[in-house]
């Protein structure tokens, strides 16, 4: 393999150009991004870089020395156009044709938007240029914000908003938000995190239309100069808001293989791939967001992070010699709670508390399936939770006895503090 | 210098942190003791609830990994290292005596 070309240049896209690298290609590297940023981390969008604590130079995933180590050639703000039915060739949004050996595609996900105009203050959050914009916003003194969907991006971004002092409502059109990750009752226990971060949230009702106000700067007439005044729900309530924040998913980024042979789930939309991330194609791999690897497509840093070394190494081989077999993982961290999930949890799955309690806020959680575990949650128990996950990876480090990073600070065990900080000089 | 606890209450395998400003996580591993800054150098997760693997320590959140002899990252997504604390045993208690440059940061901020 001569020329391998990474489309899309984030996570995925990185830690498959590291992936190249690391496992021994030489030839040329090309990563192709239609944002014009060097890879950065979307985690801290909705957290720390919505509320000030983190800045932009914090967000970024690769430093100077690295990127230089890769020796890559990085054609960013440069959109790939099509992928030609053999997977030879990246057609680019400049009307070049990258002919290529190998492409992994790592184009992830974009926001679903609200069918209708675009008014001025509707916002979605996915890229570094939505949070600057967003960021901007929260600025400009209180604002009354509601927030479309309850998921996890929207529930961090509800989060921040309130923490700067923001008026928040949530809208969410099912029962109870995360019902499909955490099943009813843990959904239950999330959903309440946003009462006690001072946040209203409305269920069950959806949104019937999004009201605005007159222009904006008085220039023209189009829908960008209107701004937003309210949210109509199904239910005939009319909420006001200054800001709409729409968090109601993503869609895998997969319009540029329209003309591939490259075949997307029918339901989720993601590039089909085998258990080792390999598409129908053998040179042709994906990772990330956007790929629907042996049955699953996953949101999560995590698996973005893990996939592209497996990928990478049946690329290089010419066909599928290794498979992926981690334990789905991810975090949220909201109202002052971290969220930890890992394992494959599905209806009708039990679940238990393991440690803690749902009223002290702090506890982890098991979903069983059988008579076996298949699935840990824990709120503000990493410690337990950490062993928990490796015991779903690999049963045989369930074992109390084995490596157990005991804590002196135990439930029932003091948390010693020094008796003094000074130092000795 | 700290008096964390005594050094029986902290056997192998065991870590604790201690509310310094940065905190420090002190652990007892692969037979000896070790005190780092408690806070990953990727993002904010405390090392002090990590998994121990010989003298190295797992992040909780997204699994880097420090030599805690060195404070060096051995993994992605860390790039920067710990800072490194001496600990010692001073009539089975454990004392962590704090690297100067933290506590010239300290320092310099109080006499702000
Ligand atoms: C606000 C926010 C908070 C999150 N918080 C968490 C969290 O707490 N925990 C967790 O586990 N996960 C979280 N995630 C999810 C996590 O960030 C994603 O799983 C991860 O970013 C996926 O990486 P990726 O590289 O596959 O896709 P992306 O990060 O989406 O990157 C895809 C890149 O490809 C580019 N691209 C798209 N189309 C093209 C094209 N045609 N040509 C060239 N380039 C293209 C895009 O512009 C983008 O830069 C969060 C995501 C967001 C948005
Ligand atoms: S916070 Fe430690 S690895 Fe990310």
């Amino acid at each position: 393999m001569r020329t391998v070309t990474v489309v899309g240049a984030s996570l995925a896209g990185l830690y498959a150009a590291r992936a190249l690298r690391g496992q021994g290609f030489d030839g040329r590297l090309v990563v192709v991004g239609a944002e014009p940023h060097r890879p950065y981390d979307r985690p801290p969008l909705s957290k720390d870089f919505l509320t000030g604590k983190a800045d932009e130079e914090q967000l970024a995933l690769c430093d100077e020395e690295e990127s230089a180590e890769l020796d890559a050639e990085w054609l960013l703000g440069m959109p790939a156009q099509g992928l030609d039915p053999q997977g030879r060739a990246v057609l680019l949004a400049d009307g070049r044709t990258l002919t290529t050996d190998g492409v992994v595609i790592a184009t992830g996900a974009g926001p679903r938007m609200l069918p209708g105009p675009a008014y001025a203050g509707v916002h979605v959050l996915r890229t570094l240029g939505n949070a600057r914009a967003l960021r901007t916003e929260l600025a400009n003194g209180p604002r009354q914000i509601v927030v479309i969907g309850g998921g996890f991006i929207g529930a961090e971004t509800a989060s921040s908003c309130a923490a700067l002092g923001h008026d928040v409502t949530v809208i969410e059109a099912a029962p109870l938000p995360l019902v499909p990750q955490l099943g009813a009752d843990m959904a239950a226990f999330c959903a309440g995190l946003h009462q006690r971060g001072g946040v209203r949230l409305i269920c069950g009702t959806g949104v019937a239309a999004l009201h605005a106000g007159r222009t904006v700067t008085g220039s023209g007439g189009s829908a960008h100069d209107r701004a937003v005044t309210g949210v109509e729900l199904t239910d005939g309530r009319l909420l006001a808001a200054d800001l709409v924040i729409v968090g109601i998913g993503a869609h895998p980024q997969t319009r540029w293989l329209s003309g591939s042979s490259l075949a997307l789930d029918a339901i989720d939309g993601g590039v089909i791939c085998d258990d080792g991330c390999v598409t129908a194609l053998p040179q042709v791999v994906a990772v990330g967001d956007v790929a629907k690897v042996g049955g699953i497509r996953a949101e999560h840093w995590t698996s973005a992070t893990e996939q592209p070394a497996v990928a990478v190494r049946n690329l290089l081989a010419g066909r599928t010699t290794e498979t992926l077999r981690t334990v789905p993982y991810f975090w949220s961290d909201q109202y002052g709670a971290r969220i930890q999930f890992a394992g494959h949890r599905q209806d009708g799955d039990t679940v238990e508390i393991a440690e803690g309690s749902l009223a002290e806020g702090s506890f982890l959680a098991r979903y069983e399936r059988a008579g076996h575990t298949v699935a840990v949650l824990a709120v503000d128990r990493p410690r337990p939770f950490l062993r928990a996950r490796r015991a779903l990876r690999d049963p045989a480090t369930d074992h109390p006895e084995l490596s157990d990073p005991r804590s002196i600070r135990g439930p029932s065990g003091v948390h010693p503090r020094p008796s003094g900080h000074a130092c000795d000089s | 210098m700290i008096p964390v606890c005594r050094l029986q209450d902290l056997p192998e395998g065991a870590s604790v942190r201690i509310d310094t400003t940065p905190p420090i996580a002190v652990f007892h591993a692969d037979g000896e003791l070790f005190a780092v800054d408690d806070t990953c150098t990727h993002q904010d997760a405390s090392l002090s609830d990590g998994w121990l693997e010989g003298a190295s320590v797992e992040c909780p959140l997204h699994a880097a990994s420090f030599d805690l002899r060195t404070g060096m990252p051995l993994c992605l997504p860390a790039r920067r290292a710990l800072r490194t604390h001496q600990v010692t045993v001073d009539d089975g208690m454990v004392v962590v005596r704090v690297a100067a440059d933290v506590c010239q940061v300290a320092e310099e901020g109080s006499a702000a």
